[in-house]
């Protein structure tokens, strides 16, 4: 037998080559937009980059100066949103994921949980303006603001850890109960242990998240302009009004005259910062964790 | 075989999964102290008929169980405490399944799990079972190396030593050498016999060869539905009661 170039193979090589070349092509697309925001914002912004520009407070009418208000404001909200959704999301997706038997109530709140995970933030901000602000009582304030992201943030959690847990063989928990462990001992000894750096990875992923949206916190507990002390760790209480990152970069590049040019640039370079150095831990997690992975 | 004490006894036991009825109606007994060989095709119920009796079939939602299964004279459907039941029955799946914990955490485990945790317990168990399971030899001095890293035979024998540690009365083994090497598998025979002196087994499998080397008696299998069950010598003498158990054995289908 023999292995002849036939004009039949010549073509499933052309079509291999072109297709090779359409797919990178469109990867290479996704990193070029990247590359020109990321540089384009650093340049703009290069004249207030600086250590001094995080720390200082707004001055002149917030035509001047840091952003140090709405960096701190943005840590609590972000901060206490995880306090909330992260240890909800995590024991609901457990019980949905290892004890929920597969019936009606069940099913729907699955549906739920998918559903919610699509709703777009502009909802949840009005769903917290009704729920926190006015119903619960708590006003405009951190408290409503951080409950309305944990609420936002909730479902994707809750997919996120249930996707984490369900990458755990089966053969596992069979063999842990054929032992006679109960659900929750497998689940401490074997499902969790093994699972942990996806459920950790999804968790952190939703802080950039709940870090960047603007309307949830607009409508329920950030400011315009809160007066703060420079560099002042804990400037605010819990029924007080915060400023944010987000809000002040809208803020910035639309409500005030004047502003210094490079102001509103420098801003979103710390936000892109702040979420790009958490999905860079997130990653750096994984990757440790996943070389103590153990089957 | 000392006395027949009756381990095992299982009545008119049915199983569906939904609509679909898997065993229709099963009735045997396992004696104590003996090897029973459940042997048949895939797909006639003899992995479903091992969970029903343990109880994990509990956890496959579609299943609806009817008949009675007792062990050791309780029985298993009305049991108060379900977890006793699994630890006085181990399971040996068929493929090898070492838990992502170290070696002496996969066989310390079950007896964790019911209470004991100082080093000087569970210590004696895990010698115990994995000399049981003739495996102490080669990973006496790696106890705290993962179980999940080992050779699949060798993981074979410490999903035995696993099965082991709980002090179980009945030892069920499902098809335990499908994954693993003729050598590996003639080892673990060796050490079921050594352990049948013990506790009483229950081995599916589907080398008929295997069954006529180990077991006391053979029970064949059938699309859920019990074709023969007797001595072993009858089930291969070459004039078992039906025609049907002749062929298999003598490997005319199946």
């Amino acid at each position: 037998m023999r292995f002849e170039r036939t004009p039949r193979v010549a073509g499933k090589e052309r079509a291999e080559a072109v297709a090779k070349a359409v797919f990178a092509l469109m990867a290479a697309a996704m990193v070029v937009p990247l590359v020109l925001i990321v540089s384009y914002l650093v340049y703009m912004a290069w004249p207030s980059l600086g250590w001094e520009f995080i720390v200082d407070v707004p001055r002149r009418g917030m035509t001047d100066g840091g952003i140090w208000p709405a960096f701190v404001g943005t840590l609590y909200l972000v901060g206490i949103s995880l306090l909330v959704s992260a240890p909800v999301g995590v024991l609901a997706a457990v019980y949905l994921n290892e004890y929920a038997k597969d019936n009606w109530f069940n099913r729907a709140v699955h549906l739920a949980v998918i559903n919610l995970a699509g709703v777009p933030s502009i909802v949840h901000a009005l769903f917290g303006l009704g729920a926190f602000v006015y119903a619960a009582r708590f006003g405009y304030s951190i408290l409503s603001a951080a409950l309305t992201l944990a609420i936002m943030t909730l479902p994707v959690i809750i997919a996120s850890t249930r996707e984490a847990l369900a990458s755990v063989p089966m053969a596992f928990r069979e063999a842990c109960w054929n032992v006679g462990a109960t659900r929750w001992q497998t689940i401490r000894a074997v499902v969790l242990p093994n699972s942990i750096s996806g459920i950790l990875t999804g968790v952190i992923l939703q802080v950039s998240r709940a870090a960047g949206e603007t309307a949830p916190v607009m409508f329920t507990g950030a400011v315009f302009f809160k007066s703060v002390e420079r560099g002042e760790l804990f400037p605010y209480g819990l029924r007080e009004q915060c400023m944010a990152l987000s809000m002040h970069l809208y803020t910035l590049a639309t409500q005030v005259p004047n502003v210094k040019e490079s102001l509103p640039y420098a801003t979103a370079v710390v936000l892109l910062g702040s979420v790009l150095l958490v999905n860079a831990t997130a990653i750096a997690l994984r990757v440790w964790l996943r070389g103590r992975k153990r089957w | 075989m000392t006395a027949f004490i009756k381990e095992i006894e299982v009545q008119d036991l049915r199983l569906a999964y939904d609509s679909k009825e898997i065993l229709h109606g099963i009735t045997f007994d396992v004696f104590r102290n003996e090897i029973l060989a459940v042997i048949g095709p895939a797909q006639s119920g003899k992995t479903s008929m091992l969970r029903c009796l343990n109880r994990t079939i509990d956890f496959t939602a579609s299943a609806t169980v009817s008949g009675t299964i007792r062990v050791a004279g309780e029985d298993v459907r009305k049991t108060k405490d379900i977890f006793a039941l699994r630890r006085k029955i181990g399971m040996v799946a068929p493929l090898p399944t070492g838990l992502p914990l170290t070696i002496y955490e996969n066989v310390a485990f079950a007896p964790r799990c019911s209470g004991l945790s100082r080093k000087a317990d569970l210590d004696p168990i895990v010698e115990r079972c994995l000399r049981q399971a003739a495996l102490w030899d080669e990973v006496k001095d790696r106890l705290a190396s993962l179980g999940t890293a080992l050779s699949g035979g060798q993981q074979q024998r410490l999903t035995i030593a696993r099965a082991l540690s709980h002090q179980p009365e009945i030892l069920c083994l499902d098809e335990f050498s499908i994954a693993i090497d003729p050598v590996t598998t003639m080892r673990i025979e060796d050490v079921l016999k050594e352990l049948r002196r013990e506790i009483t087994i229950v081995l599916v499998t589907n080398l008929t060869q295997q069954a006529r080397r180990l077991s006391d008696r053979t029970m064949f299998l059938w699309d859920g539905e019990i074709v023969e069950i007797d001595r072993t010598e009858v089930i291969f003498s070459g004039q078992p009661r039906s025609e049907r158990t002749r062929d298999y054995v003598s490997g005319v289908f199946g």
